[in-house]
């Protein structure tokens, strides 16, 4: 199945060349320029990975992930950045971002942390789902017709 | 002359760290784009390999995204290569117009994560100074660091540079709404031995809202002290 990406980076001409790129490999791209633009984007959309650029001006990279964090705990961040250090980048994994790739990019190893990040993201969706439904089924109170179907105490 | 020490005090090394820094990532961020066009290349022969015709439109536009990062780090590169020169000379003849430039170059990308713009206009005439050419930009920095910080996200900061009767101003405008009186007293806690050394005088103009710096005409270098 296609993954679907989110890319936000203030460099206009990175951001079209790589989201070409990666539609050419066949994942559904979207892009924007704008951190404050990409939270309004995850309020109502889902993605496998996004791929975050650490550095903008309108709000840096670390605060736009947590604020994405907060809305949508399932989205699966990678940072991309000109000038990693060692430093950041275990702020940023603590944090729980997937991943931290520094520019240039190697887009075959890009690709394949996106296929990952597909993957994590279900995996967590899942578990999600599974820890709603038993919350439903053992909750005898607010489900009067569960009783039936649940073991007698 | 030898170079005052005060010149080239931690403050210095900062500066000029910050500055190769934010070229640093600049360059970064080109070497990125070019990088991909190298690679969406490769991707079009790999497409035409297996039947897929290039379009020679996509390569000729291809060709002008290259040029244009090219252009894009030559103009980078050539403010780096400024910055550099600055340091050349403990005392040389200086146009202050093109330092204020070079300033707004190097601290563009400092800027703009901050969310301010920084604008240069250029006056008719040339504002010349004796000054050490890294030693003022280092103090301009500070002041512009000062100034940003203060002003917030959304705001614009000038510089201008005018000759005056006994030597040449530099200021910082459009700093409504800001306390320029404690910036003033900020950047001269920060440049206190760097603002003597250049013999630079630093004030806060309350009535038009801006930060200034004043060099002498006759130089604005202080002897070495012994």
């Amino acid at each position: 199945m296609t993954e679907r990406v989110l890319i936000v980076d203030d460099d206009k001409a990175f951001l079209s060349i790589l989201s070409e790129r990666m539609q050419h490999r066949g994942m559904d791209v979207i892009t924007t320029a704008s951190p404050v633009e990409a939270l309004r984007i995850v309020e109502t959309d889902s993605f496998d990975a996004i791929i975050l650029d650490l550095m903008m001006p309108e709000m840096g990279g670390i605060e736009a992930f947590q604020r994405i964090r907060e809305k949508r705990p399932d989205l699966q961040v990678i940072f991309l950045t000109g000038h990693p250090s060692v430093s950041t980048g275990i702020d940023a994994m603590k944090l729980g971002a997937m991943d931290f790739i520094p520019k240039p990019v190697d887009l075959n190893e890009l690709a394949e942390k996106i296929k990952q990040a597909k993957i994590s993201r279900a995996i967590l969706v899942e578990k999600q789902a599974q820890a709603r439904l038993k919350k439903v089924l053992t909750d005898k109170d607010r489900c009067p017709p569960c009783r039936s179907i649940l073991p007698r105490s | 002359m030898a170079l005052d020490a005060r010149l080239i005090s931690p403050a210095g090394l900062e500066f000029f760290g910050k500055v190769c820094a934010a070229i640093s990532h600049d360059i970064k961020n080109v070497l990125a784009v070019i990088n991909e066009n190298g690679g969406l290349l490769e991707d079009l022969c790999h497409m035409a390999e297996k039947g897929r015709p290039i379009d020679p439109s996509r390569l000729k536009r291809l060709a002008g995204d290259v040029r244009q990062q090219v252009r894009r780090a030559d103009g980078i590169i050539s403010a780096m290569n400024r910055f550099a020169h600055s340091a050349d000379e403990p005392s040389a003849e200086s146009d202050l117009v093109e330092l204020i430039g070079l300033l707004g170059l190097l601290a563009k990308r400092l800027a703009a994560l901050r969310g301010v713009v920084i604008q240069t206009p250029v006056p008719s005439v040339p504002v010349l100074v004796t000054t050490f050419p890294f030693g003022l930009l280092n103090l301009l920095w500070i002041c512009l660091d000062c100034t940003m910080t203060a002003s917030g996200s959304g705001r614009t900061v000038e510089l201008i540079a005018e000759k005056t009767p006994d030597g040449a101003v530099i200021r910082f405008r459009r700093l409504d709404q800001i306390d320029v009186a404690l910036i003033a007293a900020i950047v001269l806690d920060r440049t206190s031995a760097m603002s003597q050394a250049l013999n630079a005088a630093i004030s806060a103009d309350e009535r038009s809202s801006e930060l200034v710096v004043r060099l002498p005409k006759g130089g604005s270098v202080q002897p070495t002290p012994a």
